[in-house]
């Protein structure tokens, strides 16, 4: 049947996974049921293992669900080494559901996909030869891709059950005490991975680093842990974020970003108390930029910044221009290190960042918001997932999440390369256009029709061109010309999920 | 027309395209290499023999590797590599330019 953004999903997906279609952003006063596991209380005596090996043998088993959090990211160590032994051992049937896959995972997904070890995958997102090879038909069953808050809302109601829990820390105590903000692969906020602590079944800590016992500040906290185990390094701390954060000089991205500066400046939302989101990418960043210096001109601050913290979101923080930072992950080094003197700076689960199933979630409270997109198309819908060629190729991250905020702003170039970004169709929806409100281009701004409001209070702003979204569709197929349309086969191989769960598209194995 | 020399335009930078002619027997032949292929590989071709035959010629090898460049792109490419590959640099065709 087709659903509310005219995607046609397949009856027997509707039937077998119990999906309700896509219908409206609005959650307010969804019923929903909490599910906890069962577990075998303990001391704690026995916590501290000697070998990963022999507590992977003992407590993964044929059929189970598996997670891993992928703070991390490219540097992550114990993804590689948890999937080796259960490749190892010849483990069949296994369900992933890492709160996202980094490239650093992808090879040894795919050979656990080969050998049948993992045939059911939920995650954020993917990239590179896994995205490749699932976007060929490689897995079994369909990925079920959700965003961060609704990957906690899944967790909460049992929709994901996590039977074991693999959480590399880069400290912990014998007991399992941990955070993720010392050691020598620390990575600051572990936003994704208390979920998986407080709900998975058997939760078990990888860390580099025993501190002595009781090590605080706790996030994980010994209530929640089964097993500890040391291993040699957790992660590469050259990896894990990306080292000084650099200001873009390309002309485009400035361009684009002064603009994004512009509009939020002259929305009714920039007054003093407003609160921000911004993802990371040379023009998010430089919008940080513009930003303060606008919020210096006119002696406005921010109450809160949201979701991942980057280096110039917490100079933000300690020149007071914003009062608190709300941070579910940090993308560079001088983020994470800030979590330490900054006591302003919360660290937040995916459930407080994101989540439709609680009863309020920080993206509910929030102003305004940058996102970006790989397409957008005519109706505003947004695609993060799939590329040009149809292949599986991105996160959904808290893409849905935050764009339920008051301003949702769509940061993207009108082309890349000979791709347009604007089009009639976008080849995935993962974000609904009823969500968006201003895309804004190097050439120009497109208004949401459903913000009459907004039109009002940003047609007339110096350098800011205001078009129809139809009107910069048509520049950019002007300039790049028309693409043959992609072909796909009838198999489904994914499944994008909307935050409160309803299914928003399908993407389906790609026809070389 | 027939090409004098195995004649090259063009870089491997984005949004650039590297054209190159060598003499051929059977029309043309292409090998063509873009990340979107898919979506416009045969309108890069089209572009291509577009300005081969306005040139007259009938048979060529062309080895295409696209990195995403807009149609001018493609045919100022297309072009400086047919006036190289006959040797008429210094003479441009100017009603086809």
């Amino acid at each position: 049947m087709e659903n509310k953004v005219k995607r046609n999903i397949p009856d027997e997906i509707l039937t077998q996974y119990d999906y309700k279609p896509f219908t409206t952003t609005e959650i307010e006063g969804m019923p929903v049921q909490r599910e906890l596991p069962a577990f075998k209380a303990t001391t704690g005596a026995n916590k501290l293992v000697d070998s990963l090996t022999d507590l992977v043998k003992s407590t993964v088993k044929d059929g189970m669900t598996i997670s891993f959090h992928h703070h991390f990211r490219e540097g992550d160590y114990v993804f590689n080494k948890v999937m080796r032994i259960i490749i190892d051992n010849g483990l069949k049937d296994l369900t992933l559901a890492p709160s996202s896959l980094t490239n650093v995972m992808n090879d040894i997904v795919v050979e656990a996909i080969e050998k049948g070890v993992v045939t059911n995958i939920t995650s954020s997102g993917m990239r590179g030869s896994l995205g490749d090879a699932v976007s060929h038909g490689a897995l079994a069953n369909p990925v079920i891709f959700r965003s961060h808050g609704n990957r906690a809302r899944a967790i909460e109601t049992g929709a994901i059950k996590i039977d074991v829990a693999f959480l590399g820390v880069p400290n912990a105590d014998a007991m399992g005490n941990a955070n993720g903000m010392d050691g020598d692969s620390a990575f600051g906020s572990l936003g994704y991975a208390l979920m998986d602590a407080q709900y998975a079944q058997t939760v078990v800590l990888i860390t580099d680093t025993l501190k002595p016992y009781p090590n605080t500040p706790a996030s994980i906290k010994q209530t929640q842990v089964d097993y500890v185990v040391e291993v040699d390094a957790v992660g590469d701390p050259e990896k894990i974020g990306s080292g000084a954060t650099r200001f873009t000089k390309d002309p485009k991205e400035l361009k684009i970003a002064e603009m994004v500066n512009n509009v939020i400046t002259h929305s009714p939302y920039f007054k003093d108390g407003f609160s921000f989101q911004t993802g990371t990418g040379g023009a998010a960043l430089a919008v940080t930029r513009f930003l303060r210096q606008s919020m210096l001109d006119n002696q406005i601050k921010a109450s809160f910044a949201l979701g991942g913290i980057t280096k110039p979101t917490v100079d933000l923080l300690e020149e007071g221009l914003v009062e608190r930072l709300m941070d579910v992950q940090d993308f560079d080094k001088g983020a994470a290190a800030s979590m330490h003197k900054n006591r302003n700076q919360q660290e937040i689960d995916a459930s407080w960042y994101a989540d439709a199933a609680n009863k309020g979630a920080m993206v509910d409270k929030l102003d305004v918001v940058i996102l970006s997109a790989l397409e957008i198309d005519t109706k505003f819908n947004v695609n993060v997932m799939s590329g040009s060629d149809g292949v599986i190729r991105g996160a959904i991250g808290g893409h849905q999440d935050a764009a339920t905020a008051k301003l949702t702003i769509i940061s993207a170039p009108l082309v890349r390369g000979r791709i347009a970004t604007v089009v009639p169709d976008v080849t995935t929806v993962v974000t609904p256009g009823e969500s968006i409100d201003v895309l804004i281009t190097e050439v120009g701004i497109a208004i949401n029709p459903l913000r009459q409001d907004l039109m009002a209070a940003l047609s007339d702003i110096p350098g800011v061109p205001v078009f129809t979204i139809e009107e910069l569709q048509q520049m950019a197929e002007k300039k790049v010309g028309t693409p043959k349309p992609l072909e796909f086969t009838d198999r489904v191989v994914a499944l994008i999920e909307y935050r409160d769960g309803t299914i928003m598209d399908v993407i389906r194995e790609v026809k070389d | 027309m027939e090409i004098k020399k195995m004649a090259m335009a063009g870089t491997l930078e984005s949004s650039d395209i590297q054209i190159m002619l060598s003499a051929g027997t059977n029309g043309y032949e292409f090998e063509l290499e873009s990340d979107v292929a898919k979506q416009f590989g045969d309108q890069i071709k089209a572009t291509i023999t577009s300005v081969l035959q306005a040139y007259a010629i009938d048979n060529a090898k062309i080895s295409v590797v696209d990195k995403g460049a807009l149609d001018l792109v493609i045919k100022a490419r297309a072009v400086t590599a047919v006036q190289r590959a006959l040797e008429i640099v210094d003479t441009p065709n100017w009603e086809v330019l």
